[in-house]
C-alpha cells in the first residue's frame, strides 16, 4: 500500500495542492485502513465543488498522536455520479454519505440506509419534500405507529420522532430532522464580513455558542496566520468550561423534572441560572454571545472577574455538591435511571458516537485530551470515561465532567498572569490564505464540533463545513430506545440533549 | 425530610419578588441610546452586521438587531448599550430607537386589541413554536418558567397543545421547512388568539434574512400583538413583555 495520506494538527492549515487526490478504490483501502485502528475516527467527510468538478474529502482523526489525516478524492463532473458507499463497511460514516448524496446528488451504491438528512433547500434533487420522509414500515396487524413533532409538547426546537411499538415497546425509532434548517453553510460563503460569519458561528447552536464559536475564530485565526496570545487562548478555554458546567447543570435539573423529582428540578435550576449570570457579567450575554471574537476580544478576563469567578463557583459548588450528595442516592431517582437505555462500547464505537454519549459508554473520545485546542494545549485536559451507558451513566457523567471542570478553571486561574493585562481587541478584517484547507476541533459539551474550510485562489471561502456532535448522537439516541417502553423517551432523550439547529444548520 | 429542608434553607429565596422593578448588571446589553455626537456616518453604519443602523439621522432598528454590541465598541461616543431590559413592544416601529431619543419602549395601551386584556387579563397560556430557531430564545422561554423569574405566577404558562393555547410564541426566522407546521399549529389554536415575536430572528430574520431557506409569508397575514427584541431576549424582557400586554395595571 502507498501512503498517500498527509495529516495535520487541529487548528493547521494546508494548501489544497499538498492534499494528495487518490483514485477511489485508494481513497476506500486508506479510509478503511485508518477507519481499523481503534484510535482513528472520522471527524468530517464531506464533498465541495472545485474545478468545475467536485472533490471527497475526508478528515481522521488519530486520538493517539494527536493529528488529522486528509484524504482526497476528485470526481469530474457527470450525470448521476456512483460511488460505492463505505458505509457498509465503516457504519459511522452512513451520515456523512447521506449528506454527500443530498448535497451533491452522489449517490452511494450499497449505503444501507440513504435517506435525507436535513432537506436543505439547496438540495440536489429538490422533488424531495420535508413532508414526504421515506420512514422505516414494518408491515404487521399487532404493530402500531406513534408519530410525535414536528413541534413538540415543550418549549423545544422541532423533529419529527417514529416509534415503532409493539404494544408499549419500542421495536424502532426513526428520527426525522430538517425542520430547523436555515441555510448556514450556504450563508457562510454568501456573507464576506468577518464579523457577520463570527455572528452565524455564534448563532449555529445557541446553547453552543461558545463552542461553535470558538471552533470557527481557530480556523479564522489559522487561515489568516493571526497569532493570539496565551491569556486569551485560557480565557476562551475557560469560557467554554463556564458553558459547560452551566448546560451541564440545566441538564440535570431537566433529567430530574423528567422523574418528578422537584426539589432537584428547582435547585440545579437555580444553581445553573448563577453559572449563566457570570457569563453575562464577564461578555454582556448569559449564552457567551459576544465573548468569541477573531484575533482578540471586547471582553477580557480581568483580574476583578477572575475573582467573580473564583466567588461564584465557590457558592456553586457548595450548593451543588450538598443537593447533588442527596439527588444521586434518592432511590426513586436512581431507579427510572438504572439500567435504561443501555449503549454499550460496542455499539457506541459502531455508531460513531462523540462527546459525552460515548464517554458515558467507555469510549474515551475528548478533544480536549486527544487533540487539545486553546486553553486546553497549555493546561491538559483528562478525560472522564464511565462503563454503563445507559441514562444513569449520562446523568453521572455530567455531575463529573462539570466537577472536573470547576478544577481544570481553578487550577488554571491559579497559575494564569494578571499583571499587565494587554488590550487585545478583535480584528475587523483577513486575508485568508488563497487555494487552503483548514480544520478546527473544539469539544462542545455536547462533543466535539469540527469546522472545515476551503479558500480559493483569491483567499475567499470556496466551502465552510459545519459539523455538530449531534450528528452523530442522534443515531445513538434512536439506537438507545430499541426494547424500552415509549414511557422511556422522555428520559432518554434528556440524557441526550441533542441539538436539532446544530443538525439541520 | 431534614436534609431536604436543609438544602432549602441553604438555597434560600431564589426568586425575584418584583420582576417589574429588578435590575439586570451591565455590561447586559439593553436598551441603546444614541447621541448627537458627529461621527462618520457611513463608518458607522458598515460596522453593524445586520444593517440595523440607518444614517442621517443615525437610528438603529431593534428589531433588526442582535445586540452584538459592535457598534457602542466602534463608536462609544455616539451609541451606548443600556441595561435597561423593557424594550417589549406592540408597535414594531418602537423598536426603532433615534438619537437623543430616550423615552421608553413600551406596549402601547391604545394599539392592545380589545379582547385581549379582558380575556387573557388574568390568565395566558401560551404554545411556543420554534422555526428555525437557534435554540437560545427558547432556552430563554424556558428559564421564564424557572425558580428564579417564576412566571407561572402570573398565570402565564405554555402549554402542550396549541387546543389549550391562547397564542403562539414564535422564535426563529421561520424555516421554510417549518412554514406549513407553523400554519397548523396557529390554525388548531381557539380564537381569539394572539402572536408575540420572540428574538431578533423572528422579527426580522436577523442574519439569515437574506437566506433562501427561509419563508416568512405567515408573518404577512395576521397582527403580530407583541415583539420581545434580543438575541436572545432576558427573561425579564420576556415576562414585562407579556404582563404589560395582557394586565391593566401594576400586578
Amino acid at each position: 500500500m502507498i501512503k498517500e495520506t498527509i495529516s495535520i494538527k487541529n487548528g493547521e492549515s494546508i494548501l489544497l495542492q499538498d492534499i494528495p487526490t487518490m483514485e477511489y478504490t485508494d481513497f476506500k483501502s486508506e479510509m478503511l485502513d485508518l477507519l481499523k485502528e481503534e484510535q482513528n475516527h472520522c471527524v468530517s467527510y464531506f464533498a465541495f465543488k472545485r474545478d468545475s468538478g467536485l472533490q471527497l474529502m475526508a478528515c481522521i482523526a488519530n486520538d493517539h498522536d494527536g493529528t488529522i489525516a486528509l484524504l482526497s478524492h476528485k470526481m469530474a463532473v457527470q450525470l448521476n455520479p456512483q460511488l460505492e458507499s463505505l458505509t457498509q463497511y465503516h457504519f459511522p460514516l452512513h451520515i456523512f454519505e447521506r449528506e454527500i448524496y443530498e448535497n451533491h446528488g452522489i449517490k452511494f451504491i450499497g449505503h444501507p440506509w440513504l435517506k435525507p438528512v436535513r432537506f436543505p433547500s439547496d438540495r440536489n434533487d429538490q422533488t424531495k419534500e420535508i413532508n414526504n420522509y421515506p420512514f422505516y414500515k414494518i408491515k404487521s396487524e399487532e404493530l402500531h405507529e406513534v408519530g410525535v413533532g414536528p413541534i413538540h409538547a415543550g418549549i423545544i426546537e422541532p423533529g419529527h420522532f417514529r416509534f415503532t411499538c409493539n404494544g408499549e415497546m419500542v421495536l424502532h425509532l426513526e428520527i426525522q430532522l430538517g425542520w430547523q434548517h436555515r441555510g448556514v453553510e450556504q450563508l457562510f460563503l454568501k456573507k464576506e464580513n468577518l464579523l457577520q460569519r463570527n455572528l452565524l458561528a455564534e448563532n449555529i447552536s445557541g446553547d453552543t455558542a461558545i463552542g461553535h464559536s470558538l471552533a470557527f475564530v481557530q480556523i479564522m485565526e489559522s487561515l489568516g496566520a493571526i497569532p493570539v496570545s496565551r491569556q486569551l487562548n485560557l480565557e476562551r478555554a475557560i469560557a467554554l468550561e463556564l458553558e459547560r458546567i452551566a448546560i451541564n447543570t440545566g441538564d440535570i435539573s431537566a433529567l430530574c423534572v423528567d422523574v418528578a423529582y422537584n426539589l432537584g428540578a428547582s435547585v440545579f435550576s437555580v444553581l445553573r441560572t448563577g453559572i449563566i449570570n457570570l457569563t453575562q457579567e464577564w461578555c454582556g450575554n448569559r449564552l457567551g454571545k459576544g465573548m468569541i471574537r477573531t484575533g482578540g476580544t471586547n471582553y477580557r478576563l480581568t483580574p476583578k472577574l477572575k475573582n467573580r469567578v473564583l466567588a461564584v463557583l465557590e457558592d456553586y459548588e457548595k450548593r451543588f455538591v450538598e443537593m447533588s450528595h442527596y439527588a444521586y442516592k434518592l432511590p426513586s431517582v436512581e431507579n427510572r435511571f438504572d439500567g435504561i437505555g443501555v449503549v454499550t462500547t460496542k455499539q457506541a464505537r459502531l455508531i460513531g458516537s462523540v462527546g459525552m454519549a460515548a464517554r458515558a459508554a467507555n469510549v474515551r473520545r475528548d478533544i480536549r485530551e486527544s487533540h487539545p485546542f486553546s486553553g486546553f494545549s497549555i493546561h491538559p485536559y483528562e478525560a472522564i470515561v464511565l462503563e454503563k451507558g445507559d441514562v444513569f451513566a449520562r446523568f453521572l457523567l455530567r455531575r463529573k465532567e462539570l466537577k472536573q471542570s470547576m478544577a481544570w478553571i481553578r487550577e488554571t486561574l491559579k497559575k494564569m498572569d494578571f499583571t499587565n493585562q494587554e488590550n487585545e481587541p478583535p480584528i475587523k478584517f483577513i486575508k485568508m490564505m488563497p487555494s487552503a484547507f483548514s480544520v478546527s476541533l473544539t469539544e462542545g459539551w455536547r462533543g466535539e464540533i469540527c469546522h472545515c474550510a476551503v479558500t480559493d485562489e483569491n483567499g475567499q471561502l470556496a466551502a465552510y463545513k459545519i459539523k455538530d456532535p449531534s450528528m452523530h448522537n442522534w443515531k445513538s439516541l434512536e439506537l438507545s430506545l430499541r426494547n424500552l417502553e415509549i414511557s422511556d423517551f422522555p428520559i432518554n432523550n434528556k440524557s441526550y440533549n441533542l441539538s436539532y439547529c446544530g443538525h439541520d444548520l | 425530610m431534614i436534609s431536604e429542608i436543609k438544602i432549602m434553607v441553604h438555597n434560600g429565596q431564589q426568586f425575584i419578588p418584583d420582576v417589574t422593578t429588578a435590575e439586570v448588571p451591565s455590561p447586559f446589553r439593553g436598551k441603546p441610546e444614541i447621541s448627537r455626537a458627529a461621527v462618520d456616518e457611513k463608518a458607522l453604519a458598515e460596522v453593524c452586521p445586520v444593517g440595523a443602523i440607518a444614517r442621517n439621522p443615525v437610528s438603529i432598528d431593534l428589531g433588526k438587531c442582535t445586540f452584538c454590541g459592535e457598534c457602542a465598541l466602534a463608536f462609544p461616543k455616539k451609541i451606548k448599550f443600556t441595561n435597561h431590559h423593557k424594550i417589549s413592544t406592540n408597535d414594531r416601529n418602537s423598536l426603532i430607537i433615534r438619537e437623543n431619543d430616550f423615552a421608553e419602549i413600551m406596549v402601547h395601551p391604545e394599539k392592545i386589541r380589545a379582547e385581549i386584556r379582558t380575556i387573557f387579563g388574568r390568565s395566558l397560556k401560551l404554545r411556543q413554536i420554534s422555526a428555525g430557531g437557534d435554540g437560545s430564545c427558547e432556552w430563554e422561554l424556558n428559564a421564564c418558567g424557572n425558580p428564579n423569574f417564576d412566571m407561572g405566577r402570573f398565570g402565564i404558562e405554555f402549554v402542550a397543545s396549541p387546543r389549550h393555547a391562547d397564542g403562539i410564541v414564535i422564535t426563529g426566522p421561520i424555516s421554510k421547512n417549518m412554514a406549513e407546521a407553523l400554519q397548523v399549529c396557529y390554525d388548531a389554536v381557539p380564537s381569539p388568539k394572539i402572536i408575540i415575536l420572540c428574538g431578533v430572528d423572528a422579527i426580522s430574520g436577523g442574519l439569515f434574512v437574506d437566506s433562501p431557506a427561509i419563508d416568512r409569508s405567515f408573518l404577512q397575514k395576521y397582527p403580530i400583538d407583541l415583539y420581545i427584541p434580543g438575541n436572545p431576549p432576558h427573561p425579564l424582557t420576556i415576562i414585562n413583555g407579556i404582563l404589560e400586554l395582557t394586565r391593566n395595571k401594576a400586578f
